[in-house]
């Protein structure tokens, strides 16, 4: 049995914290777009508002902090086992194989995720964050460059929304897929992946 | 223990501050994050010392700094700062500067009014000649009106949707004109005499215009019980501002009765309660009328719609609470689009119904007796009158809501009827226009004759001192009063009548409820049917409006990623089964 560092201690945090900025946005959102009543919608404006900006702070901070430990490699797609990747969620895991990457700080992430992942970092986060942006301060028609009022930025935020919450319940389902149904979501709490040694030496060999 | 065990680390692991080059996915043991130390960590007893210590910091860092954020970050959102209350003074209320109970020229016998204003002029010279040019005076003023250019309209020439027209009817309507004797079109509007000052600034409440008298007050000969000779020496040495009796005298019982017109002005307010209007009510700041209508030279500053045109010379709210009143950014940028009064008066009529409908064509019939009928709805409102027709009176009745950005268009004499109903009056703005808000509006719908042949409205000649003149309240005649109100206003009639529908738009200002009542966000925020604005279409409201095909492709996403996991967990557990 050997444990490997996988996430450090500020990733953990902004995780857990994205978590929670992105659970509040989601539910506070969708009862301003008039889906249901929950926190009453001038008390959900005003928490969307300041998770927006909150969110955008924690987005600030850890880009900085992926630049200079030059984490933000782990979100960099590649094709590499892409393919045996998808054939492992699609028939393998029933074969009960074992995973094709071993999990560490600089690379913990299989070619699906750094797809996934990179994908809602450079193209659903910055397309939520420009539309919201639009959506608090530029959505009138007198604006020196008109937006059409709110509609395309309110169409496209809507959109990002749905995106997100398809992404959180694959991802956390995605969660139960580890060696046990509860690694991954241990790593993701405590840094470390437990994993058998053999594996280890058997991948570093490879 | 944890430094010692960093020296340790630091001297077993090689390349300690190599960080991996780039691109480099290889698993690596060392970076500035030491995510090595405790694999190469033999040492048991250490070991189990870092995952001691590693316990709170998990917990300080998964739980305890994500919920201190979000407490934060709603506690931020949540917070809203005090409205800060405003500074005012009443000027109704200041008394006058002088006692003009000592100026021997107020101790003279006054038989005519008109030589009231001669003594009151030569003392204020020059007051004439500023309100001579005032459309108080006037009825009529010269504007500029987009699509139509430069007219010169008022209530002098203008129809409106309630007694139809003034001009005709002068005897009646022109009781509430700040004049003399305005009988007929001989009335001259030069001589400064034929102003009546009293009406105005009379501070006795006993100064009256008499029913019918062309705006003269009672003389011995007509004076009543209710219309007594004014005592004009008593007035005269009694004068000062305007207060709310003098401008609510014509003001809150135009078109015939209390409350008929406006909705929000009406004689409830002569003396209210701030859960009425949080201006007026006298257990608040009993402003009067003249507070917020500021008045410079006898210029009022001040729009009703129904016969103004251009965005000038108007009250705001925004005059003394400014543009950023809530002291709060997300309220207070609803005001690009929003009128305040668009929240803050949630309904109208709040004492006193209004008439929402009046229907001409109704009026005329006789009981059997040959006599003319009066009828009452459930609250002692006129439902019928046979001199005008049919009412409906509604109170608390919740505004509707028009795109308005401070100028409109009126239905003239001459234009030609071209839909249905008729637009009285035309308010102007989209959401697209920069200077147009949103603004709650009292509708008010009739149905009026006019001519068939030649698709113009008619005017009507309705009030006559007597019978056999024509007038449609005593003859009950539409083709003598038709035929005798289109002469008098020199108007082509091809002889036919019919009625058609009309509406006119009334803007609303007053009766401002306090905060406790305004508007709350779902009230328009709503995909309801029963939101406030569900009729205004022309922009995106969040939560009223989505994209069908956005919000039904994202919820099939939902629904598609829902039945790939279920699909998904389910064959793993089929596979875990068997594989057991």
């Amino acid at each position: 049995m050997r444990k490997t560092r996988i996430f450090t201690r500020f990733e953990r945090f902004w995780h857990w914290t994205q978590m929670a900025l992105v659970l509040l946005l989601t539910l506070t959102g969708f009862e301003i777009h008039g889906n249901y009543e929950m926190f009453g919608y001038e008390n959900s404006v005003r928490m969307h508002n300041s998770s927006a900006w909150t969110f955008i702070g924690l987005g600030v901070i850890s880009i900085f902090y992926m630049i200079i430990s030059r984490l933000y490699k782990n979100f960099i797609p590649t094709r590499n086992n892409l393919k045996e990747q998808i054939l492992y969620y699609t028939s393998g895991i029933f074969k009960n194989e074992t995973h094709l990457t071993t999990k560490t700080l600089y690379n913990k992430l299989n070619p699906l995720q750094r797809i996934v992942y990179g994908g809602l970092l450079i193209i659903v986060f910055p397309v939520q964050i420009l539309t919201g942006l639009i959506y608090l301060y530029y959505h009138y028609p007198q604006n020196p460059v008109d937006v059409a009022g709110l509609r395309i930025a309110a169409v496209a935020h809507t959109l990002g929304a749905f995106l997100m919450v398809a992404f959180i319940l694959v991802h956390i389902y995605m969660t139960t897929t580890g060696e046990k149904i509860t690694t991954n979501i241990r790593s993701m709490i405590t840094g470390f992946e437990e994993n058998q040694e053999s594996e280890i030496i058997e991948d570093k060999k490879q | 223990m944890i430094f010692q065990a960093s020296v340790l680390d630091f001297e077993t692991t090689p390349n300690q501050d190599r960080l991996p080059p780039f691109n480099n996915f290889e698993p690596s043991d060392s970076s500035i994050f030491n995510p090595g130390i405790y694999r190469e960590c033999k040492n048991r007893n250490l070991f189990e010392m870092k995952n001691f210590i590693e316990k709170p910091v998990t917990l300080f860092l998964v739980l305890v700094m994500p919920l201190v954020v979000l407490y934060f970050t709603i506690r931020t959102g949540l917070h809203k700062d005090e409205v800060k209350p405003l500074e005012y003074a009443t000027r109704a209320t200041i008394p006058a500067k002088v006692d003009h109970a000592q100026f021997a020229i107020l101790q003279q016998e006054f038989v005519n009014p008109r030589d009231v204003t001669a003594a009151c002029l030569s003392c204020h010279n020059q007051r004439d000649d500023e309100l001579m040019v005032s459309s108080h005076w006037t009825w009529e003023r010269e504007a500029d009106i987009p699509g139509r250019g430069k007219v010169t309209i008022g209530k002098k020439n203008l129809h409106n949707n309630f007694c139809t027209a003034a001009e005709g009817n002068n005897g009646s309507c022109m009781r509430c004109h700040i004049g003399y004797g305005w009988a007929d079109k001989s009335f001259d509007f030069n001589d400064p005499n034929n102003i009546d000052c009293l009406v105005c600034h009379d501070k006795t409440d006993t100064y009256k215009k008499i029913k019918g008298g062309a705006g003269w007050p009672a003389t011995a000969e007509n004076a009543t019980k209710e219309f007594p000779v004014p005592d004009y020496n008593f007035v005269a040495q009694n004068v000062g501002f305007p207060d709310r009796d003098n401008c609510g005298v014509c003001h809150f019982y135009g078109g015939g009765g209390n409350n008929v017109k406006h909705g929000d002005l009406e004689e409830a307010l002569f003396s209210t309660t701030r859960n009425i209007d949080v201006h007026m009510g006298t257990d608040g700041p009993n402003m009067a009328c003249v507070d917020c209508h500021k008045t410079e030279r006898h210029n009022i500053k001040g729009r009703a719609y129904s016969v103004s045109s251009e965005n000038t010379n108007r009250v705001s709210c925004e005059n003394c609470h400014g543009d950023a009143p809530h002291n709060d950014i997300v309220l207070d940028r609803h005001n690009h689009k929003l009128a305040c009064q668009t929240c803050h008066i949630p309904v109208y009529a709040k004492v006193n119904g209004t008439v929402m409908y009046w229907d001409w064509s109704k009026a005329g019939r006789r009981d059997d007796n040959g006599n003319p009928i009066t009828e009452y709805d459930a609250d002692h409102n006129y439902s019928y009158l046979s001199i005008k027709g049919k009412f409906v009176y509604d109170n608390m009745v919740k505004p509707d809501y028009k795109w308005f950005n401070g100028t409109a268009d009126h239905f003239l004499n001459e234009d030609t009827i071209s839909s249905e109903p008729v637009q009285i009056n035309t308010l102007f703005g989209s959401y697209s226009d920069p200077d147009a808000k949103i603004w709650p509006v009292k509708i008010h719908r009739g149905k009026q004759p006019y001519d068939p042949v030649l698709k113009h409205l008619l005017s009507v000649k309705l009030y006559a001192k007597g019978k056999g003149e024509d007038a449609f309240w005593e003859d009950l005649d539409w083709d003598s009063a038709i035929r005798a109100g289109m002469e008098y206003n020199e108007r082509e009639w091809s002889g036919e009548y019919d009625f058609i529908s009309t509406e006119v738009y009334w803007p609303l200002n007053h009766m401002v409820s306090p905060k406790e009542e305004t508007l709350t966000c779902t009230d328009c925020h709503t995909r309801s049917e029963k939101g406030r604005l569900a009729s205004l279409r022309d922009f995106y409201l969040p939560g009223r409006d989505y994209a069908r095909a956005a919000d039904y492709s994202g919820i099939g996403i939902i629904l598609l990623s829902l039945v790939g996991i279920i699909g998904h967990a389910a064959m793993r557990i089929i596979a875990f089964i068997r594989n057991k």
